[in-house]
């Protein structure tokens, strides 16, 4: 450090300044000097004033430097900054005339080796991933069969077609109800927001896609803001996110309760194919009817032997040749350029018709009856009931209750019956 | 029949749930006849409010708008070129 070699008189013909004086007069030297300088170093001392302006130290490992941000440029950090953050500063040395201190006003603060946007996500992830909001506890399960989906999205991005086209194609019987929102730019967080407040208000859909098409971070940013996050975490419908391509992770992702990687993917996450529902309709039918046979045959009762005898199978038969005609006629319609939904009906009315040939209802439809005695036993042989008790006879539609008056072991199909 | 009522109301999901849950309950067996014919005829209703559900005209495609008023409403989205 330099300091005069001879100390002169007091009196001499120097001028002598006032404090304040001084003061100023080395801030201009300092303004004049140092205006508009970049910096770098390592945060320490962090405070973010409710007033709004930021205080720091930048610091390396021999000088510091103490720092001042005022809220108009503090207000604009996308990032939180934090003690021990590697950082470049833009701004003017000043002194600050109060206390004598050297200080930088600082008009930009960017971290260095890692993006302004990038740094922001991580501490907004860590932050709300500490808070709980990402948990897995929270997530509400997607409906599998939707009645109505609702979409969030630009109405005129490549997103809200890829939507309605993968799910008009797949799911044309599902409903779709779109809540145009800005995906990107300014306002468009807060608008995300108001869409989601909107499909609460509404009430009808029954699960929410929320998305856009790919871009840039800063395309995607508004799904990054916790402003959205934190609506998706606490609106009350499931919710799927579909923000980008495969690589793109926003916030918004990690607090929706599933993130799909495309919005077209989201589309068929969404709602399940109509025609393999079709098809699982059609086995289900055919196990029903095998099922309700199998599960009398396991019992051993007599209406199995008689399900099997000729009068049944023979509108079984007649049946099963229909639901041919039903098919081969379907086929006609398709070739013909009819639309799938034709087809989806004709197949429908092959199913109901398969199923009702294997009822053992059709059995009672065409005259034959189920007896049964006192204790729900079905009555096989008169000799199980004796004159004067009751009994339930099942026909076709509904049943009766009868009271025996006669009963006869043999040629009962000839003579009067056992029921009255 | 009453098991056909509840059958109109309820969506696909429960359906097709119910129906899954009466077809293994005739494929064990373990159902009085009565009870095995009930659920049949219980089976044939859902089975049929399935396809209905499905096989209804396809669905419209509106937008959520809000009103001058306030309120919500929704109105038919522009038709979309479709690629069948």
């Amino acid at each position: 450090m330099l300091e005069p070699a001879q100390t002169p008189d007091s009196r001499s013909a120097d001028p002598i300044y006032s404090v304040t004086e001084l003061t100023r007069s080395i801030r201009r030297l300092l303004e004049g000097s140092f205006f508009g300088v970049w910096v770098e170093g390592e945060l320490s001392n962090v405070k973010l004033h409710t007033s709004g302006h930021l205080y720091f130290t930048l610091k390396d490992d021999q000088s510091c430097l103490r720092a001042t941000m005022f809220r108009r440029h503090a207000s604009k950090l996308r990032f939180d900054a934090a003690d021990g953050q590697k950082v470049r500063v833009y701004g003017t040395i000043t002194l600050y005339e109060a206390k004598g201190e050297l200080q930088i006003n600082v008009a930009r603060l960017d971290p260095v080796g890692i993006g302004e946007l990038e740094l922001a996500f991580r501490q907004l992830y860590e932050r709300l991933e500490k808070e709980g909001l990402f948990d897995p506890s929270r997530k509400r399960a997607i409906p599998r069969h939707p009645r109505v989906v609702g979409l969030i999205t630009s109405d005129t991005g490549a997103a809200v077609r890829d939507l309605l086209s993968v799910l008009r194609r797949r799911a044309p019987h599902v409903e779709l109800v779109l809540r145009p929102a800005r995906v990107q730019g300014a306002g468009a967080a807060a608008d995300l927001v108001r869409a989601l407040a909107d499909f609460e208000e509404w009430g009808g859909a029954d699960v929410l896609i929320v998305g856009r098409g790919g871009g840039s971070l800063e395309d995607l940013w508004a799904f990054n803001e916790e402003i959205v996050a934190r609506a998706i975490a606490a609106c009350r419908i499931p919710i799927i996110s579909a923000v980008g391509h495969e690589i793109d992770f926003t916030i918004a992702d990690y607090a929706a309760d599933l993130r799909a990687p495309t919005p077209s993917a989201a589309a068929e996450v969404v709602a399940s194919d109509r025609e393999s529902l079709l098809i699982q309709l059609d086995r289900l039918g055919t196990r029903l009817g095998r099922g309700v046979l199998q599960g009398l045959r396991k019992r051993g009762d007599r209406v199995m032997l008689f399900a099997r005898s000729g009068a049944f199978r023979r509108p079984l038969d007649l049946y099963r040749r229909r639901s041919q005609d039903v098919d081969a006629l379907a086929d006609r319609l398709e070739t013909a350029g009819r639309s799938a939904l034709a087809r989806a009906a004709m197949r429908l009315d092959g199913a109901g018709g398969k199923l009702h040939a294997l009822s053992p209802m059709a059995v009672l439809e065409r005259g034959y009856a189920i007896a049964r005695g006192p204790a729900g036993k079905i009555v096989r042989r008169a000799s199980e009931v004796a004159v004067g008790e009751h009994i339930d006879v099942l026909v076709a539609r509904g049943s009766l209750r009868a009271q025996v008056e006669e009963t006869r072991e043999e040629g009962g199909m000839n003579g009067k019956d056992e029921t009255s | 029949m009453s098991s056909k009522e509840p059958a109109q109301k309820l969506g696909f999901e429960e359906s097709l749930e119910r129906l899954e849950k009466i077809v293994l309950m005739l494929e064990r067996g373990d159902v009085t006849l009565e009870e095995s014919l009930q659920r049949f005829e219980e089976g044939v209703a859902l089975s049929r409010r399935c396809h209905e559900l499905l096989a209804l005209a396809e669905k419209r495609v509106s937008r959520l708008v809000r009103e001058e008023e306030g309120g919500l409403t929704l109105q038919l989205f522009p038709a979309e070129p479709q690629d069948s």
